[in-house]
């Protein structure tokens, strides 16, 4: 079992929508989670800071590498404890990476990812 | 027509005054509130307006607490600052993390939870509370609330269904909603609330008017729309209506208001009505409070001789605007002040001076469809609520299906149903019009007062968003604030009454311009009885009320100051009927 957890700034909403404008970044985030959310042997998570400050405060790796500059060092990348990313989202690649998963484009296969487990 | 006497009708429990901005609401809300509590009630006042002014009407300072009026024994009164409710909201969110979390991220939280959706959901928290709890339903014998001008106030009310659906129907948890910890536990109290608000035995909505056309149309759609989301039990009041004309001003004013009182829309006459007849003296304070409802009224009122001084008039405004060559104009202030009136004015005024002009309202109530405007100079644009926001939805969707599968694209339109997208895309067409170029001059009519401020607001908070968002911001959102900051050409015209209410809801949106650094100079008064030389005793101590107000803005305004005298043709020249 892969335990991935995202540690993210404090938002609106987990899309961007709330803001200004569509930021692709989350988009492709939220759908990469959604994603693997529904993948056997991969556990992926993510905590808010407005959401789940709780988490956020009981995490002393997380506190630790937050130091005093939330701007700079969320989001947080963890993979099974570990901290593997921080400061700015995993790309696609590195998700893959990190969990064993392809991803593919949505439209190719109805909007399920590919890879090793999955639909 | 009966005179409105609440002693003598058999009232709900819940009572909510609602109607256009201007139209007396909170006079009439409190003075209901003052008979019962004398008559032994144990009266609850509660405002939820983000502009209120129950605080004026009864000369003392309230917070959310009820709070003991003194000078009348039984009656409570509260009022809902939402922005305040959600500054403590915040804190109660962020407290219990102060010196656990590392200040950044206590900086990060704050600055989410200050956006204007979380202002909504304060308010709304804090009405759902007086709606649903036990305690106050069983203290009080009445619970009466002052809502807000029509617009907020119908989004206000509309919030319960809404939310309700949205609660129900949002299996993610996530969105703005989710960033309310525990606020799915409250589902309870707002099922509650809807079916508080929809029960004909519990709740009664109170439409207070004015004998006049404008009002008569506004109070007709908060009946129309408020009966479509289930609040079926509705009267109507209509409030001012002179009586024993004497001479031609107050002859003109009485046809006018007979004249659109036969003709008001078709929904109003199914209503219950009764009216409140113009006094010989200003609502204000206790004792006029007391007064205003009562069969019995004091036989004569001293008059005083009134000065009448020169003011400038629409003109020198005008002349102004394009001497400084200004190129966005906006007129701002309570609804029901008149300010579409003067933004046509101004717009057809420019246009005789051979300027093109962009004439735009976000005005919910759409007030410029009403207006003749034929001058092939004048663009009209509208923000059309409900249109601009499925048009952000689609682009939004659009931009998710490039990169996302059938189920997160449902993930994000399910985002896109929280209440604050609406905002955001009024907002975005705001910027939109704003930006365009094609016309010399853009006039905007803004919205009544709690809808501006939040125009407003969101205005500064984008701006924000704006410097750290990685999304791609469209320029006209990206160059709209230091536009309207800047006051070489940039003008913000603030339209008032000479009246109590009006003016003192006007110097509190001038600090709050002061505070964003808005440009403004120019106040215009409008429908100065003064001008009419009436005899007419209650248009008479209207016109002698009006000194002291014209003589603060005259003040605050250090001189810039416009007097439109009343007119009988105030809205039918323009209005098309």
């Amino acid at each position: 079992m892969k335990t991935v957890e995202l540690f993210e700034p404090a938002m609106c909403c987990a899309t961007g929508v709330c803001g200004p404008s569509v930021n692709p970044e989350l988009l492709m985030i939220t759908g990469a989670f959604e994603a693997m959310s529904k993948v056997d042997g991969v556990q992926a998570t993510r905590y808010n800071l407005s959401n789940n400050p709780d988490t956020f405060s009981q995490r002393a790796d997380i506190l630790a590498a937050m130091a005093d500059d939330t701007e700079t060092n969320l989001p947080i990348t963890v993979v099974d404890g570990e901290i593997v990313k921080q400061g700015t989202y995993p790309t696609l690649e590195e998700l893959g990476h990190y969990t064993g998963l392809v991803f593919v484009p949505a439209d190719e296969n109805k909007g399920c990812c590919g890879g090793s487990g999955c639909c | 027509m009966n005179t409105y006497q609440p002693l003598k009708e058999a009232l709900t429990h819940y009572l909510f005054f609602t109607g256009k901005g201007g139209v007396g609401k909170t006079t009439v809300a409190s003075a209901t509130a003052i008979q019962l509590a004398d008559a032994g009630q144990q009266v609850m006042l509660v405002s939820t307006d983000p502009a209120s002014n129950l605080q004026d009407v009864f000369e003392t300072s309230l917070s959310n607490h009820p709070k003991a009026i003194p000078g009348v024994p039984g009656l409570f009164a509260a009022n809902f600052d939402p922005v305040t409710a959600a500054a403590a909201y915040r804190e109660s969110v962020i407290g219990p993390y102060r010196g656990i979390l590392p200040d950044s991220a206590l900086q990060n939280m704050a600055e989410q939870l200050s956006g204007s959706c979380t202002v909504e959901i304060a308010a709304f928290n804090e009405f759902t509370n007086f709606l649903t709890d036990p305690q106050v339903a069983q203290r009080f014998d009445t619970i009466i609330f002052d809502t807000a001008p029509t617009g907020h106030a119908l989004r206000m009310l509309q919030l319960p269904a809404a939310w309700d659906n949205y609660l129900a129907e949002n299996s993610h948890g996530a969105s703005c909603l989710g960033q309310l910890a525990g606020l799915g536990d409250k589902k309870a109290s707002y099922q509650k609330a809807v079916a508080t608000l929809n029960d004909p035995d519990l709740t009664t909505l109170m439409i207070v008017t004015r004998p006049q056309s404008a009002a008569l149309l506004e109070a007709s759609r908060a009946a129309e729309e408020l009966a479509a989301i289930g609040m079926q039990h509705q009267q109507l009041i209509i409030n001012g209506t002179l009586m024993d004309p004497m001479d031609p001003p107050s002859q003109a004013i009485f046809a006018q208001q007979q004249n659109d009182l036969e003709n008001m829309p078709a929904i109003l006459t199914t209503l219950p009505q009764s009216e409140i007849p113009l006094r010989p003296y200003n609502v204000t304070g206790l004792t006029n409070l007391r007064l205003v409802l009562k069969a019995q009224q004091p036989a004569k009122v001293k008059t005083l001789d009134r000065q009448s001084e020169n003011y400038h008039t629409l003109d020198v405004i005008v002349a102004d605007l394009i001497k400084t060559n200004k190129k966005i104009i906006f007129t701002m202030g309570k609804g029901g002040v008149g300010k579409t009136t003067v933004a046509v004015q101004i717009a057809q005024k420019l246009a005789a001076q051979h300027k093109t002009v962009c004439l735009a309202t976000t005005d919910p109530a759409d007030h410029l469809n009403f207006f003749k405007l034929n001058d092939p100079a004048i663009t009209v644009r509208h923000i059309d609520e409900p249109q601009v926001l499925a048009a952000y939805q689609k682009e939004v969707l659009a931009t998710a299906k490039q990169t996302l599968g059938a189920n997160e694209v449902a993930y994000i339109a399910e985002d896109l149903r929280s209440p604050c997208t609406q905002e955001i895309a009024v907002f975005r067409a705001f910027a939109d019009i704003v930006a365009q170029a094609d016309s010399d001059v853009v006039v905007i009519d803004t919205a009544p007062t709690g809808h501006t401020l939040l125009l407003l607001d969101s205005t500064q908070s984008y701006a924000k968003e704006v410097q750290r968002s990685t999304g791609a911001v469209p320029a006209a959102i990206a160059n709209l604030l230091p536009r309207l900051q800047d006051a070489s050409q940039t003008e913000i015209i603030m339209v008032t009454l000479p009246e109590a209410t009006p003016v003192y809801e006007s110097l509190r949106l001038n600090a709050d311009l002061n505070r964003a650094h808005m440009a403004h100079t120019w106040w215009v008064v409008n429908q100065s009885l003064g001008a009419t030389k009436t005899q007419h005793p209650c248009l008479q101590a209207r016109a002698q009320n009006e000194g002291q107000w014209l003589a603060k803005v005259q003040a605050v305004s250090n001189g810039h100051l416009a007097v439109e005298p009343w007119r009988p043709d105030f809205e039918t020249a323009l209005l098309q009927i």
